[in-house]
């Protein structure tokens, strides 16, 4: 077992590893950028180093600081938490030249999948269900329509180059395809530089539905079930929930077992997270794989019981899981919260100094946050400030439960998302589980003129 | 930096039980220190980006100037520059182990002279002096682990 832990991140993540590492009897080194001086994942480990400047690419981004400061520590593991470095190759592979333990899956496994084109093709040939499209560029209507025969409209024409939503047209119909396809090219053209498109089948409000799994070093793998994290705005997330109130037991079991043998086939370690858009018929359709922890994983731990960290650390210093899968089990409902320091209705980021900071007690109740009063919330770093969980018998009861933490959470001195979440959780189609992740669209300002417009 | 200015910071340290206040921006590198020498402080109010509201007592901040201002506060002699890590490492005083010190205390350095080397990832990274001057202290000790940041010398710079 590790003797000291580095954490490469900041904030509340840093805080979460901690906690595992003082459980498990372990040391930790906490690395923190001029910004976090006085953050308290800095306080409360035992050894911290200064690495760098507020910003993040000379600190929680530069790999030869972070390797330097465990080097001068005497760290034999590094965590990185998630975003950062978490899914960097790079670090990965220094940390192996170093002889420093990454606690995360091989570079090797983290380069696979984290390479869209190469992780579709690895995830096909595991018989991962995919999201029908061209396979490869389509440049006339005959070979779109060709296309369209097999996987039925909607279809999305999409820039091979691209992204931001520019150079993308969702067809609704065939007398559509052919100024989609030309105005698509145009644009792809003029904003990369590259006119190649190719299509996709285009999913109306899908639900964004993750499996959470594990893996050690002698083979074994396990799911620990999936989360719904189809409340989202602009592809963050806002909300999380365990189990989805989509998925019956059956489905859970079917995509469960799919995951964990594309992750053995891939031959995956640690924990790893398998995205999927799930339509309106209960069709699952691949999208990536996060090769990290992610920010949402206390949902599964309160559903199973879980330490997920703890497990990441005892898998990376070689232990065999703790648990087969006939052992996870799933019980209650499990809501996650994502307060951000912004704006509850212009999402404008509200950094500043927080005067009060109080969160309720209780039952099926946990916070995970680096913040507390008079704490300084910066500009530098993303703004979400504390993620509240709660855990109730059902889905009904964990609703409640949420609303009254949120009602009883006192965050003075910055604005926060927690109005905002209180109107999520009051909204009909959130009650009756109604979820897409076209559901925030209801808070969003009219746009003027949609990029994504339908060509009709 | 003008009188005002100055007289802000001595209100902030003042008012928040401060014993040292040090600023560096756009070249310029101020320090004030009440009474005897002490530990170097964590509550110090760092620069901050623009649009960050700060807390009423903050100062305004100063505008470039090349030189450092000399200021006397309760007697002591504040124009020195201080020489921080750029990198997170080892701090060794000399090329080799047993051979002579880069620099030592009352020694005249020039601009860009090595004082010190960093070790890093199995690299020597130098450090040089950032003025003509003397050194007059040396804050870490030969093999010490050393963060970003952390001082290393301070120089009397030679007007």
């Amino acid at each position: 077992m590790f003797k000291k832990i580095l954490i490469a991140n900041r904030g509340e993540i840093a805080l979460r590893i901690i906690h595992a590492c003082r459980e498990l009897g372990i040391k930790t080194v906490a690395v923190y950028s001029e910004a976090d001086e006085n953050s308290l994942h800095v306080r409360f480990a035992d050894e911290d180093v200064c690495i760098g400047p507020p910003r993040s690419a000379e600190s929680y981004l530069n790999v030869p600081a972070i390797i330097s400061a465990a080097e001068i520590t005497g760290a034999d593991a590094i965590h990185p938490g998630y975003g950062f470095l978490s899914e960097s190759a790079y670090l990965a592979e220094v940390c192996e030249a170093c002889h420093i333990r990454f606690i995360g899956p091989d570079p090797s496994v983290i380069k696979l999948l984290g390479d869209k084109a190469r992780a579709k093709k690895a995830m096909k040939k595991a018989g991962v269900p995919m999201l029908p499209g061209s396979d490869g560029p389509v440049t006339d209507e005959e070979q779109a329509l060709k296309v369209v025969k097999d996987i039925g409209f909607p279809i999305i024409v999409k820039a091979v180059a691209g992204g931001g939503g520019r150079g993308m047209r969702i067809v609704r119909s065939a007398g559509e395809l052919s100024h989609a396809l030309r105005t698509a090219q145009r644009e792809a053209e003029a904003a990369f530089g590259n006119g190649d498109v190719y299509i996709e089948k285009y999913l109306e409000s899908p639900r964004h539905i993750e499996f959470q799994i594990i893996g050690d070093h002698h083979g074994n793998v396990v799911h620990l079930g999936e989360r719904e994290c189809s409340i989202q705005r602009r592809h963050q997330k806002l909300i999380e929930e365990a189990p989805s109130p989509a998925l019956s037991d059956k489905i859970r079991k079917k995509m469960g077992s799919t995951v964990v043998d594309a992750a053995k086939a891939v031959q995956y370690t640690n924990a790893g997270t398998f995205e999927f858009l799930m339509d309106r018929d209960g069709k699952f359709y691949y999208m990536e794989t996060n090769t990290r922890l992610q920010v949402e994983h206390p949902v599964t731990e309160m559903v199973t019981g879980i330490d997920i960290v703890k497990e990441q650390i005892r898998i990376a210093a070689g232990e065999r899981l703790s648990f087969k899968q006939s052992e996870v089990t799933f019980t209650g409902h499990s809501i996650e919260c994502r307060v951000n320091a912004e704006d509850p209705d212009t999402f404008a980021p509200s950094p500043g100094v927080i005067h009060a900071f109080s969160t309720p007690g209780g039952p099926g109740v946990r916070v995970d946050t680096f913040a507390h009063s008079e704490c300084t919330v910066t500009p530098y770093y993303d703004s979400m400030i504390a993620k509240i969980i709660v855990h109730g018998r059902d889905r009904q009861e964990a609703i409640a439960r949420m609303k009254r933490t949120l009602d009883m959470t006192v965050i003075e001195g910055i604005r926060t998302s927690v109005p905002l979440h209180l109107k999520i959780l009051n909204e009909a189609d959130f009650v009756s589980g109604r979820l897409s992740t076209s559901f925030m669209d209801r808070f969003m300002p009219q746009p003027k003129k949609s990029k994504l417009a339908d060509t009709a | 930096m003008d009188l005002n200015e100055i007289k802000k910071i001595l209100d902030l340290m003042r008012d928040n039980d401060l014993t040292e206040f040090e600023l560096e921006q756009d070249g310029v590198k101020v320090r004030l220190r009440k009474g005897s020498a002490p530990q170097w402080n964590t509550h110090v109010a760092a620069p901050l980006a623009a649009g960050y509201a700060p807390p009423p007592t903050a100062p305004a901040a100063p505008s470039g100037e090349v030189a450092p201002v000399p200021l006397t506060v309760a007697g002591e002699d504040v124009d020195l520059a201080i020489i921080k890590s750029p990198i997170v490492g080892t701090f060794y005083r000399s090329p080799d182990p047993g051979a002579k010190a880069f620099a030592e205390v009352g020694q005249t350095v020039k601009t860009g002279q090595v004082l010190c080397i960093i070790e890093a990832m199995k690299l020597m990274n130098e450090i040089n002096a950032e003025c003509d001057g003397e050194v007059v202290k040396v804050y870490v000790e030969n093999g010490q682990a050393v963060q970003y940041g952390e001082r290393l010398f301070a120089i009397r710079p030679t007007a």
